[in-house]
Formats: C-alpha cells, sequence, structure tokens
C-alpha cells in the first residue's frame, strides 16, 4: 500500500473540488473494494476523498413515480427500505444475494457500481493485466478463466463486472446522476458501464472528477412477476457465475413486458434488450423461454474453464422466467428457502 | 459420582472467556516496546535467479531500517541438519533468503523492516528486484510417468506395506470388477490467524519468540540450530492459534525472518504474513491416485490395488501416508499399495488435517461405492461382506476396534435402511435427492510428553506442559483430567501450556495430544498425588499410615481410602497442617511399547451424507450428515463434538469447493485470497449428527484416549460425492465437485 493524504468532503461541490486539486485522487465510499485495491497495490491514489458522509444516503420518493436511491446510502439499508421491498423486490433480492452483511452495511449504492472486477489476474500485480496496466497484456486469456466472460469480452479483456446489485439495476433500468468539474448530468444505467475493446482499463463513461449522487428508478419495478437467481460456488459470500435478473408483466399467460439481465457474464452487467423483444407478446412457455435463452447465448464465447457458462448460463434463464412466471421468488438460488 | 468426575462430561472450554474478552493473547498481539516491523518480498517467478536487490533505493526512505536478502543475510548454520525441523521429510529444507536461486514461485526473497508497519509495506513495494527467469514446470500431469519412491521420510511415515497375495491376477480373472482414476487439486490450509511471530529482544542474544506455531519446542530447535542461539536465551511462547490445521508444525519463513531481523538490529522486531503470502508455505498436495478393485461371487473383495503420486518440491521429499489405509480398512488377500512423489517448482507440501488419510479415504471409499454399484450391493452391505478383523498391513489385531458399531449407529440415526439402491430414484421437480456413505480410519498415536503438577497451600493446583493449542480444546481436557486425578473442582486447577520453559510436549498433531500430554498430565498428577499421601502419613494418626497409593483416590478435595471412603483427610487442611507451601512434581509419559506392539492402535468412523442435487443447474447442497465415529475414551464430549462438527465442514469443504489453483504459464496459485479461495460459509452447511461410539481401550494408552481430530474429517468427502452418484448417476472423480462437472 502506498501513502495517500485524505480528507472527509462536506458537500458535493467540495468533493468535486478537493478531489480536482489533487492529482491521482479517488473518492471513498465505503471502501470495502478500493481499500482492498490499494493494499493490493492495485489502485494507488494519492489522494482519497471520503465521500461516504455526504448528505446523499436517503431513499426518496421522486415526482414522476419513480425513487430515488442515495449514492451513500447503504447496500443494506437499501435492500431493506421497505419501498424498495415492496416495488423493487427484484433489487431487493439482488442485493442479498450479493457479499456479506459485514460488507453490505458497509457498501454503499455508487460504490456496488463502482466496483472492479475479480478477475485474478488483475488483483495480482505480478502478472500483465490490460485492465491494470493497459499494454500489458491479458493472462486470463489462455490462463484459468472460470470467472470469467462469455458475452461482449475483447482481445484485450475478458473480465467481468462482479455485481449483482447492478444486474436488478440494468434490469430496472435507473437514471446514474452525477455531479463532476462540469457540472451535472444524468447517465442512463444501460449506458453507464461499458465493454472492454480496446480500453479496458475504464470499467464506466464516468469522466475525470464526476462523482455519482444518486440512482433514479423509474416507477414501474415487476414486483409480481420477477426473479433473481444467483449460481455460484458457495451459497453465499461468493460472486456469481452466472446470475440473472428477470422481471415480467403477464396478461394472464402472455407476456406484455420483460426485462433480461445477466451478471458474472460480461465486462458489464448484461442487459438483453433483443431477448426482451422475442419474449414480448409471447406465451410465457417452457418453449418460449428456450428459444430466448438460446438467442441470449447465440454469441457466447468461452474460455475454456468457463466454457461452461454458456450452458449454464441457458438452463439459468429458462430457470429464472419461469420462477418469475410462477411469481415465485425462490431467494438467490434453487435451494435457499426450500432448506429452513 | 462424585462433584469432581470430570473426564467424559462435556464442560465449557476454561479458555473461552479469554477469547471472547480479548484477553487471550495471539502472537501479533504482544506489544513489547520499541518494535520494528517486518515486511516479506516474494517471488513472482517460479524458478531462475535474483540478479540484484536494489535495496539502496528503499533504504533512503526515512524510517526504513534494514533490508535483508541473500546479498546481506549475515552467516548462518551451515549444515542441513541445523535447519532440519521436527517434522522435516527428506531432503534440504527450504533457507529463506540463503541464495540467489528461486525454486518456487512466492518465494521470500528479501525481508524490509521500518519503524511501522506501514512503511515497511511500502517500502516492500517500491523494493526493484531483478531476477533472471528459467523455465518452471508445475504441472502434475507431465510427471505421470516420473514418479519415484522417496529414500527416507518424515515424522510418522510408513511407506507402502509389500503387496499379498496376487492382486493382478485376482483382478484380471474376476467378473466384477472396477478401475477409476482419482484427482484432486492443491488446498491450503488457510487458518483465520495470520502466521505473525514477535521477537522480544533482551539484550545479548537473548529473545523470546512469541510465534504462530503447533510446537514452540520444534522451532526453538529451529532457531537454535540455524542462529547457534542456546536454549536458555530462546525461549518460545504460543499460548493460543487461531486455527492451525497443520500449518504450524514446521516452523514457517515467518518466524526465520522476525529472528533474524532481532538479532542483526539488536531489537524487538514483528514479521506478518499477509493472506496472499499464506499461498507461499505449505500445501495438502496436489494428487493423481488409480484404484482397481474386484469381487468374489459373494461380494467379498477379490483385488485390491490403490496408487497415489503427488507433488513434492525440488529439495524436500515431503511423505504422507495415503494409500496404507487402504490395506487395513477391508479384509482382501490380494492388496497392492503403491506411493510415489514427482517433483515440481513448487514448495514442499505440508501437512494438512488427517494428511494422507483426507486424500486416500476419497480415492478408496468412492472406489468402494463403485465396487459396490458394479457387484450390485448395498454400499453398507459391501463393506459389512469386507470387514477387517485384523490389521493385514502389520498382520496383527486391532487394539480395539468398533468400525462395524459405527456403521450400524450412524445408519440407523440416518435411516439408510429406506434408501433405494438404484441412482436418480428420489426426485422432487428438478431436486434430485441421493444418500452415499463412507467410512474412515487414522492412527491413535502416543508420543512421548512431560508435565509437571504443583499444588499450592490454597488448595490451588497448576498443571504445566509445553504443548499446543490450535483451537481443539487442550486447556480444557488437560483441566479436566488434572482435576478429575487429584479429587478437584475445574476452578481449582489451571492447567497453562505453549512455553518452552515449561515441561516438554510433543508437536501438537496426529490426534495424539490428547493421549500424549494427556498421559503426562495424569501421570504428573500422579505422582504429585503420592507425595501428598506421603505427606498424609507424616501425620500424627494419620487415617491413611499404612495404604498405598493404589489403595487411595482424590476425590472431592479429599484424599481417602478407596475401601473405606470414612479414612480419609480433606486435602486443604492437609496442606495447611503440614506447613508447606507447595508440593510439585514432574513426570513423563511415553508410550507403553510392550502393551502396544502387539497390536495395530487405530480410530474409526462411518458417515452417511444427504444430498440435494438440481438437475438443471447443477448446483449441490448437502441436507444431512451424521459421523459415527469410535475414537476411545471421549475426555469432553462437547469439544470433541466440536471436532467432529469441524471434520465435517473440512470434508463438505474438500468435497464441492476447496482448490488452490496452478496457474501453469506463470507456476502460480491464482486464487491466493478468502474470497476466491472457497471454503463453506454457514449457509452451506447441513444438520449434523454426531455419535460416540463407546469403546473402551486399555492398550492405545491408560487413558484410553485415541484422539479425535482428524478422524472426524475422514469418510465426509466421500460419503458426499458417493451421494451425488445416487442422486445424479454421474460419478464425479476429480475433486472439488463444482456444478460444471454435474451440468
Amino acid at each position: 500500500m502506498y501513502p495517500f493524504t485524505y480528507s472527509r468532503a462536506t458537500d458535493v461541490a467540495d468533493a468535486v473540488r478537493d478531489k480536482a486539486g489533487h492529482g491521482a485522487s479517488a473518492y471513498l465510499g465505503g471502501g470495502t473494494n478500493l481499500i482492498d485495491l490499494m493494499k493490493y497495490n492495485v489502485e494507488q491514489p494519492a489522494h482519497l476523498v471520503n465521500v461516504a458522509k455526504l448528505p446523499l444516503d436517503k431513499i426518496e420518493d421522486l415526482p414522476d413515480g419513480g425513487l430515488r436511491l442515495g449514492a451513500t446510502a447503504t447496500n443494506a439499508d437499501t435492500a431493506w427500505n421497505e419501498q424498495v421491498k415492496a416495488r423493487y423486490p427484484m433489487l431487493n433480492q439482488a442485493i442479498l444475494a450479493g457479499a456479506s452483511p459485514q460488507l453490505r452495511n458497509a457498501a454503499t449504492n455508487a460504490g456496488n457500481l463502482m466496483q472492479r472486477t475479480r478477475c485474478y489476474y488483475f488483483y495480482d500485480i505480478e502478472t500483465p493485466c490490460n485492465k491494470r496496466e493497459p499494454g500489458s497484456g491479458c493472462s486470463a486469456i489462455g490462463g484459468y478463466n472460470r470467472i470469467h466472460a462469455i458475452l461482449g469480452a475483447s482481445e484485450a479483456c475478458i473480465a467481468t463486472h462482479p455485481s449483482d446489485m447492478c444486474v436488478a439495476l440494468a434490469a430496472l433500468a435507473p437514471t446514474v446522476r452525477v455531479s463532476g468539474p462540469n457540472g451535472e448530468r444524468s447517465i442512463a444505467f444501460e449506458d453507464f458501464h461499458r465493454l472492454p475493446g480496446d480500453q479496458p482499463q475504464y470499467d464506466n463513461i464516468l469522466a475525470e472528477g464526476e462523482l455519482i449522487t444518486s440512482l433514479d428508478l423509474p416507477e414501474k419495478g415487476f414486483a409480481k412477476n420477477f426473479t433473481y437467481l444467483k449460481l455460484r460456488d458457495r451459497h453465499s459470500y461468493a460472486f456469481a457465475l452466472v446470475s440473472v435478473a428477470v422481471g415480467l408483466e403477464l396478461e394472464g399467460n402472455t407476456i406484455t413486458d420483460a426485462r433480461l439481465a445477466l451478471g458474472g457474464v460480461a465486462h458489464k452487467p448484461w442487459r438483453d434488450k433483443s431477448a426482451e423483444q422475442l419474449l414480448k407478446g409471447q406465451p410465457a412457455t417452457a418453449e418460449t423461454f428456450g428459444r430466448v435463452a438460446a438467442h441470449v447465448v447465440a454469441n457466447a464465447v468461452g474460455q475454456g474453464s468457463n466454457d461452461f457458462k454458456i450452458e449454464l448460463a441457458r438452463r439459468a434463464i429458462v430457470r429464472a422466467l419461469q420462477q418469475a412466471t410462477e411469481g415465485r421468488q425462490r431467494a438467490t438460488d434453487a435451494f435457499l428457502n426450500s432448506n429452513p | 459420582m462424585s462433584q469432581t468426575d470430570h473426564i467424559g462430561k462435556g464442560p465449557n472450554r476454561v479458555d473461552g472467556p479469554l477469547k471472547v474478552s480479548g484477553t487471550a493473547h495471539y502472537a501479533g498481539e504482544f506489544n513489547v516496546p520499541n518494535l520494528a516491523y517486518g515486511y516479506v518480498v516474494n517471488s513472482p517467478i517460479a524458478k531462475g535467479k535474483v540478479v540484484q536487490v536494489h535495496a539502496d533505493e528503499v533504504l533512503a526512505l526515512p524510517g526504513v531500517l534494514a533490508v535483508y536478502s541473500h546479498e546481506n543475510v549475515p552467516h548462518l548454520a551451515w549444515f542441513d541438519r541445523s535447519y532440519k525441523d521436527l517434522l522435516a521429510p527428506g531432503g534440504s529444507p527450504f533457507r529463506p533468503l540463503h541464495s540467489p536461486d528461486i525454486t518456487f514461485n512466492q518465494q521470500p526473497v528479501a525481508l524490509v523492516m521500518a519503524e511501522t508497519f506501514e512503511l515497511a509495506r511500502y517500502a516492500a513495494a517500491l523494493l526493484r528486484v531483478d531476477y533472471e527467469q528459467e523455465k518452471h514446470e508445475t504441472n502434475l500431469e507431465t510427471k505421470r510417468t516420473e514418479g519415484y519412491l522417496p529414500g527416507g521420510g518424515k515424522l510418522g511415515y510408513a511407506p507402502p506395506p509389500p503387496p499379498r497375495g496376487n492382486p493382478e491376477k485376482a483382478w484380471k480373472n474376476a467378473d466384477q470388477k472396477i478401475e477409476a482414476e482419482y484427482t484432486h487439486g492443491a488446498q491450503h490450509h488457510n487458518p483465520m490467524e495470520l502466521f505473525t511471530s514477535t521477537v522480544e529482544w533482551l539484550g545479548k542474544d537473548k529473545i523470546t519468540v512469541y510465534d504462530k506455531t503447533q510446537g514452540v519446542f520444534n522451532v526453538q530447535r529451529y532457531l537454535t540450530g540455524v542462529f547457534g542461539l542456546s536454549k536458555d536465551n530462546c525461549r518460545v511462547v504460543s499460548q493460543f492459534m487461531g486455527g492451525g490445521f497443520g500449518s504450524g508444525l514446521r516452523p514457517q519463513y515467518s518466524v526465520f525472518m522476525a529472528t533474524l531481523a532481532a538479532l542483526e538490529l539488536k531489537r524487538s522486531v514483528r514479521v506478518t504474513l499477509t493472506r496472499q503470502q499464506m499461498f507461499s508455505i505449505g500445501h495438502r498436495p496436489n494428487t493423481l491416485q488409480f484404484v482397481k478393485l474386484a469381487t468374489n461371487p459373494d461380494g467379498s473383495l477379490a483385488s485390491l490395488q490403490h496408487h497415489a503420486l503427488h507433488e513434492t518440491s525440488l529439495f524436500e521429499d515431503y511423505t504422507e501416508n495415503v494409500v496404507n489405509w487402504s490395506g487395513m480398512q477391508y479384509q482382501c488377500d490380494n492388496v497392492k499399495l503403491g506411493y510415489q512423489l514427482a517433483q515440481l517448482d513448487v514448495y514442499s507440501p505440508q501437512d494438512m488435517r488427517a494428511p494422507g488419510a483426507a486424500t486416500g479415504n476419497p480415492g478408496i471409499e468412492i472406489a468402494m461405492d463403485e465396487m459396490a454399484y458394479a457387484a450390485g450391493l448395498d454400499p453398507l452391505e459391501f463393506r459389512f461382506r469386507n470387514y477387517a478383523e485384523r490389521d493385514q498391513n502389520v498382520d496383527k489385531p486391532f487394539s480395539s476396534k468398533k468400525l462395524r458399531e459405527c456403521y450400524r449407529e450412524g445408519a440407523a440415526k440416518f435411516g439408510w435402511d429406506k434408501r433405494p439402491l438404484e441412482p436418480r430414484s428420489m426426485r422432487e421437480g428438478h431436486l434430485l435427492t441421493g444418500w452415499g456413505m463412507a467410512g474412515g480410519v487414522w492412527d491413535a498415536m502416543q508420543m512421548p510428553s512431560r508435565a509437571s503438577a504443583r499444588i499450592t497451600a490454597d488448595g490451588r493446583l497448576l498443571v504445566l506442559s509445553g504443548a499446543g493449542e490450535n483451537g481443539a480444546g487442550t486447556y480444557t481436557i488437560m483441566t479436566q483430567i488434572a482435576a478429575e486425578t487429584l479429587g478437584l473442582p475445574l476452578e481449582a486447577v489451571t492447567f497453562e501450556l505453549g512455553d518452552t520453559d515449561q515441561p516438554q510436549a510433543p508437536l501438537q498433531g496426529g490426534s495424539w495430544t490428547a493421549a500424549s500430554v494427556g498421559t503426562a498430565v495424569k501421570n504428573a498428577c500422579d505422582a504429585l498425588g503420592e507425595k501428598l499421601l506421603k505427606l498424609a502419613q507424616k501425620q500424627k494418626d494419620s487415617p491413611l499410615k499404612d495404604a498405598d497409593y493404589d489403595e487411595v483416590e482424590f476425590v472431592n478435595g479429599q484424599l481417602r481410602l478407596r475401601r473405606d471412603p470414612d479414612r480419609a483427610v480433606v486435602l486443604r487442611d492437609l496442606l495447611q497442617a503440614s506447613g508447606v507451601t507447595q508440593v510439585e512434581a514432574e513426570s513423563t509419559a511415553l508410550p507403553n511399547m510392550l502393551k502396544q506392539n502387539g497390536y495395530s492402535l487405530h480410530s474409526h468412523n462411518a458417515v452417511f451424507a444427504e444430498v440435494q442435487v438440481d438437475e438443471d443447474l447443477g448446483t449441490v447442497r448437502v441436507t444431512r450428515v451424521v459421523n459415527a465415529v469410535a475414537a476411545g475414551r471421549i475426555l469432553n464430549r462437547k469439544t470433541a463434538r466440536s471436532q467432529v462438527l469441524g471434520g465435517v465442514v473440512w470434508g463438505l469443504s474438500m468435497a464441492l469447493m476447496e482448490e488452490t489453483i496452478m496457474d501453469h504459464k506463470f507456476g502460480r496459485y491464482v486464487n491466493h485470497n478468502y474470497a476466491e479461495y472457497h471454503i463453506p460459509v454457514n449457509a452451506d452447511m447441513p444438520h449434523i449428527d454426531v455419535l460416540f461410539v463407546h469403546e473402551d481401550d486399555d492398550i492405545v494408552n491408560p487413558l484410553g484416549v485415541k484422539g479425535i481430530g482428524e478422524v472426524g474429517m475422514l469418510g465426509v468427502t466421500a460419503a458426499i460425492a458417493n451421494a451425488i452418484f445416487h442422486a445424479t448417476g454421474k460419478r464425479v472423480r476429480d475433486l472439488p465437485i463444482m456444478l460444471d462437472k454435474l451440468l
């Protein structure tokens, strides 16, 4: 870990100003990822601006019927918020599927968007990694890549975004509000994270110095027919191999609206709008689900140790669509509810 | 039953309050004054040479005290034997900072010393080290035909017994047979507590070393050998550990580093490893196993062949007993057991909970399940038909063996009789349920040990033995033994351990602590008891005047005649009346070879597991485990049960998730942290029933105790793997069984 200076911002403008006044600096939220990365020397900011205590921790109704999630509200407070539980239960389930209670108590909503990949090689500064050190090469390609991407990867990087919360957010499509040296702007969630391309060092489209202030959820929450299905190597405190967020609206047995997003498969939370279109107007049947699932993974590419994810994702999508149709969320995997 | 009968009951841990109140001090918590801090730099290559260590650049930082590497390390012991700890296998032990040669990835190459931990860590990050890389080999698959039988061995290692009968011919001639290969990757112990050494400088090359170790005397032996210190000037203390699992059996490089720096800087030093560096020390070796079994028409085994090949380093022949168990577990007259090592550019493996057995057990026990199915037999019935009444490896009877009772009582608790033989026959929607079972066997060993006992006029007893305590419950059971021997309440007894100033005890491993140290504690208390009897007999009109020691007993604070309990003296009255301030005795306990030699000494268990597998998604949940254990006398039902619960966690971990992944391109482990190296969490754990089958054994040792630390892990991995087969019809032979193997 490298030495760094530290300050605590009093308001958003102060935070933005403070960060701009330092060279290699970073905003510090809950610190559950950034501090780890600093200990590994992966991140080496010379200055930290603590934004965790900014007055951005409210969860409040929006005039358009949506819900604003403050940037510094913790993941735990967000998951257990009454409005979130009632109107966006998919988000509640996705958050609770991630990390551990201790981490969720510390981690912030904005920080959840900002967390970096769990790629083994990104974490180990002794191995080449284009995301950590552009141009050094990708060790995961041809290496051990069980947790790596099958969709949207590039020759430069096959890392995945590790968040669960963001998969549900991708399905719910909020707006990300940010504030920076050039003022405020809003970013559609689907545009926030990016694919690696030839610049895998950038996880998202935030400009230098921009700070997330809130996530504004639209009114539609898919509270009746939804699922967040997470498949992983142990039943808690493990990142998703594949996860699926599904929200459906049904009239009788016909799907009138659908959202479908995957986690653990790409450099960003992977929302598939074409799959959503394929679902619309179709009967909610195994045949439909199988066809849509096949469509989602049609262009998937395995890297060796993650080849299984293609088939796993296909089956997980089918299961998630079934569960959402039946209106029975089974917590975070197929078993948790069946084993009291 | 008296109030001072303690053995066999389940009192709480006597050290529990210390632990939960933060007053139990671990190696990294001895905050002696004027500490300097060290941070270790490790090699990023697996093979080659250090060309240069650019120490000057970081020494310029204010507060950086020193950089030690092979370039400037002082002259240390020359001969290998000085570096050989009690558990060193054959070969030449690794010497940290000794030469520029790199023989494994993450090899420590430098130690940076500074005024603060943070500064040492920063300077270590800045330290430039130039390497010359050579081609390495870390893949065991490339060494399939290059295995060799190690010549030497280490404490507890026994080469496979010679073959008996004609196993290959019997296999060829049999109608029903199987042949399969079983594998598992490397595993690291990963105790919660990181390896830490605090070395207190006491002046003139005199130090006290607070270390994380399962054997203070072993560390003392190593440090005195390497650094030429006298024993009087090198006290080693380890009173508590945050888990060991075998990783603390051998001195780790952290204690070498800390001692080196303390002696050079002539001040107190602390060196703490990081979680990542916990993957640069010993591990359970990556192992390939080959099993051939065949049966006669009556279901008896016609042939049993078990061969294992595992990795070791270039410099040591690490050995463990992988296959020997198979030859004693079942009755079979045609047996061949093979064991080989292969050298790779890795660090030496190291004993890890149930070393060898934890590896070989899934091999033979999954194979036995496969053989049962090939023969059309229930797996439990198959084991009854091949029950070994005698240890054929050494052609001796067992001193006691209640495995049959383990099978029966475990099966009854589990409801095994309702099991349909056919796989895939218990289904609910997409969930397939399966039931599997397996058995295990472990050594009942006793090592020489000493202990002392001292009673003071206030009636308090202090018992000392320099044993280890990695959380197993040593403090508690020794307190129970001492209190019961001298008829005292637990509260009147203090047992202390983990200090080389105390009487010498063996390493805390092999499940032998209860038997070894327990016997020493009992002997010391008996020796003290004899002195107390003599003291009583000196009293005027002593009611015990003519009594021999074996005619008296200590009960409820009294020393009394067995045949006439009214003839008694109250212990405290006796001490006060005698005018002595204290009475003390010390004793040694040695295994009674004369008594033991004619027998094979082992503990046994039987495990039954239920799993549910999602047929579509491959996810596995273990829903029930019954573990029935026959391990002689159970000293403390509570801590013994906890040991077995922990064993089930370990077995489940090995079955479903635990593996250190090597990227052979770099020769480097890639999942070296707690987030990516998976061990079970609470959500993974099933309901566990632990049964102790009563077993009397006066041959193993006077206490009749066999030890419980390792046997509880055995059988669990195979029972789960076999249950997965029963659920799905898929036989997975490569552990751990992660969901992709079931898709």
